[in-house]
């Protein structure tokens, strides 16, 4: 099991693999997330009607693959494994305030945390085993574990992995593709390499 | 691990009962747990049926020893964990024991006291202070409350979730890193899921109907239920009756939309498959299947179309029980889980209350009466927003 | 008619998050679903919102979307039709 390649958004900059692929510190987290979405242009208006979590859920994903053909692989072998601690509070808060006046069903929509993995499916092809864990913290001891043994199944190739965190405009996203070949940053898929990528 | 991972103990509570005895017997009767809104304030009282658990917070906190102010779903959780680890008989702390709970609204109806508070005052501080209590906060309650402390994780997969809560404990007993684990979900009845559940029009103003040509969407319901899962070893040891195994199981993402099923049910009938297919059984070996079976127009057709094209001509004995219970969201698949070991004890299938004529679609004819029979091995579904899709097997 | 075709084509880009869209590329009669500009079911509940909303139009089964959403144009005949005073 190797990690293949990272990413991360974090104060409005979005790193990739280690390396600054976006940044944009002056505008609002909403402005933000539309001029990450703008540099990449993948051309998915959907975009425009995700909730935050599932925006940077999006664009740390369009990164992280950006060089990683996952459509070599089958959708059922592809595994996706999320975690964060404010699972979809965000959006429940703005649903609970729009909600005075009249009720939107696209905001409801977005009132649970794994609707940003359904998206990311969505957009990716991705069909293989989903899990949402939320934890106070980021977790590397879970992740590194439980990784693993989603992938230690012969039918799962790879699996995208992480942490996805948003509350009002504080927000954290670390994003990592576990794959069973060595490739891209092939570091080894450990608690304490996780801890050290996250940082 | 060698071994199966057996079910040693169940719990639940749900509008048709407060335990496990009360539920059987309810299905028994046929009486079903739907009903007005009678413990919260609401717009919809009277007008949209619930599937309620008849007991106030305070009732229940007195019952079960615990503050006042704890939460609904916390509440429900401890009452469905303690009778489950009760049932099991083991002392829990001999052993590498964890939690995982799966719950899609936390706890909603305290946060939904704290709200008037915050929209007069948007210090964030005591919203964050909220927020961070409530998220897995239920979870942690219930590790206090049945003293476990070696592995506590909160799952949200929305509908899936307790189905994937209890196959992550599998999981975790397979490979060795537990010995036993309590597992399942908790979801109680908010007026935010209520609304929201409103304004997607999904919601029947009748009581629901899964799979009848009628049907016009599903009643949402509270509860929670959780089984405690041992390894072989375990089991050997403490000299216990395992009720199950858990045979087999899987997780599949229908990748098509947020929140509607794709027409043919692709990723209902890739997690049946992965389900069978861990569980070496012959598709012909399934006797009942607890189906989702939610009541709304798309996930009837959907699961119905999957399970016709997954069994072929000789479908086993089927029914949804949201009939009975309304659809607890989160705590469904926990619930169900309950009711498909109790199934496998008690050798009964269970009733698809209030179907009259199948869908015009697709022709599945649910069990409609409760009957007492050979049931060797069963499968429940359990399908959620954002497309994930579970199926679990028990066998005896 | 005119003006609430175009008054409406602006309220659909607004309330369903089409920035990608300016109004003047909704034509009247344009599918709004599949093929056309690709909108699903929740966009239906949207649209059901903003009518009850803006016009007073109410639609109580959602099954009758997709005939009264079709296209611009059959959006501004159902509320002309069914706008009460």
């Amino acid at each position: 099991m190797f990690i293949s390649g990272t990413s991360i958004i974090r104060k409005q900059t979005v790193i990739h693999k280690g390396a600054l692929a976006f940044e944009n510190k002056s505008v609002s987290l909403d402005d933000f997330l539309t001029g990450a979405y703008n540099y990449l242009s993948p051309e998915y208006p959907k975009f425009y009607k995700m909730d935050r979590l599932a925006q940077l859920g999006f664009l740390a994903t369009e990164f992280l693959l950006s060089d990683f053909p996952i459509k070599q692989y089958s959708p059922e072998s592809v595994s996706l494994v999320l975690s964060n601690a404010h699972a979809s509070m965000d959006t429940d808060v703005r649903y609970h305030e729009s909600s005075k006046t009249s009720s939107s069903p696209a905001l409801f929509v977005y009132t649970l945390p794994n609707i940003v993995s359904g998206e990311i499916c969505i957009r990716h092809r991705i069909k293989g085993e989903n899990t949402f864990f939320i934890s106070p913290a980021f977790d590397a001891e879970l992740l590194a574990a439980y990784v693993d043994q989603v992938m230690v199944q012969p039918s799962v190739q790879a699996c995208i992995a992480g942490w996805i965190d948003v509350m009002d405009s504080h927000h954290d996203v670390f994003l990592y593709l576990v794959e069973k070949e060595q490739r891209g940053l092939a570091l080894p898929h450990t608690a304490e390499e996780l801890t050290k990528l996250y940082r | 691990m060698k071994g199966p991972v057996h079910v040693a103990g169940i719990g639940v509570i749900a509008a048709i009962g407060k335990t496990v005895e009360q539920c059987m017997h309810s299905f028994r009767q046929h009486t079903s747990g739907i009903g007005d809104i009678t413990l919260f304030d609401s717009v919809h009282r009277g007008v949209l049926p619930v599937g309620e658990v008849k007991v106030s917070n305070e009732e229940l906190a007195d019952m079960l020893w615990l503050p006042k102010h704890t939460s609904r779903t916390a509440l429900l959780a401890i009452q469905a964990a303690r009778e489950a680890v009760a049932h099991a008989g083991i002392d829990l702390k001999k052993w590498r024991t964890g939690l995982i709970s799966a719950t899609t609204v936390g706890g909603m109806d305290r946060t939904e006291v704290f709200f008037p508070d915050f929209s007069k005052d948007h210090s964030k501080g005591k919203l964050h202070d909220v927020v961070n209590h409530e998220c897995g906060r239920s979870t942690e309650l219930m590790a206090d409350d049945l003293g476990i402390r070696h592995f506590i994780s909160t799952i949200n997969t929305a509908c899936s979730s307790s189905v994937n809560a209890i196959a992550l404990g599998t999981r975790l007993i397979n490979h060795g890193m537990l010995d036993i684990v309590v597992a399942g979900g908790t979801d109680a009845l908010s007026k935010f899921t209520l609304n929201g559940f409103n304004s997607l029009m999904i919601l029947d103003k009748e009581p629901c109907r899964p799979f009848d040509a009628t049907r016009k969407g599903l009643n949402l319901g509270e509860g929670a239920g959780f089984v405690v899962i041992v390894s072989d070893r375990v089991l050997q040891q403490e000299k216990k009756k395992s009720l199950a195994v858990v045979a087999g199981y899987g997780n599949t993402n229908d990748a098509y939309h947020q929140t509607a099923s794709s027409p043919e049910g692709r990723g209902s009938y890739a997690a049946m498959q992965k389900a069978l297919e861990m569980s070496k059984l012959d598709v012909n070996a399934i006797d009942y299947i607890n189906l989702h079976g939610t009541g709304t127009l798309n996930n009837d057709v959907s699961e119905g179309t999957a399970v016709k094209r997954f069994f072929g001509e000789r479908l086993p004995k089927m029914s949804s029980t949201k009939a009975f219970t309304g659809h607890t969201l989160g705590a469904s698949g926990g619930i169900e889980a309950v009711f498909s070991v109790l199934a496998l004890t008690h050798q009964c299938v269970f009733p698809n209350l209030r179907f009259e004529t199948a869908m015009p679609e697709v022709d599945i004819v649910p069990q409609q009466k409760f009957e007492e029979t050979t049931v060797n091995h069963v499968m429940s579904n359990s399908f959620g927003f954002g497309g994930n899709c579970s199926s679990i097997i028990f066998s005896k | 008619m005119e003006q609430l075709m175009a008054d409406l084509k602006k309220q659909i880009i607004e309330a369903l998050n089409l920035k990608h869209l300016k109004p003047e590329n909704i034509g009247d009669d344009q599918p709004l679903f599949g093929d056309g500009l690709g909108l699903d079911s929740i966009d239906a509940l949207e649209l059901i919102v903003l009518l009850q909303q803006s016009y007073k139009v109410k639609i109580d089964n959602p099954q009758d979307g997709p005939t009264i959403f079709r296209s611009v144009k059959s959006i501004a005949e159902y509320i002309r039709a069914n706008q009460t005073a």
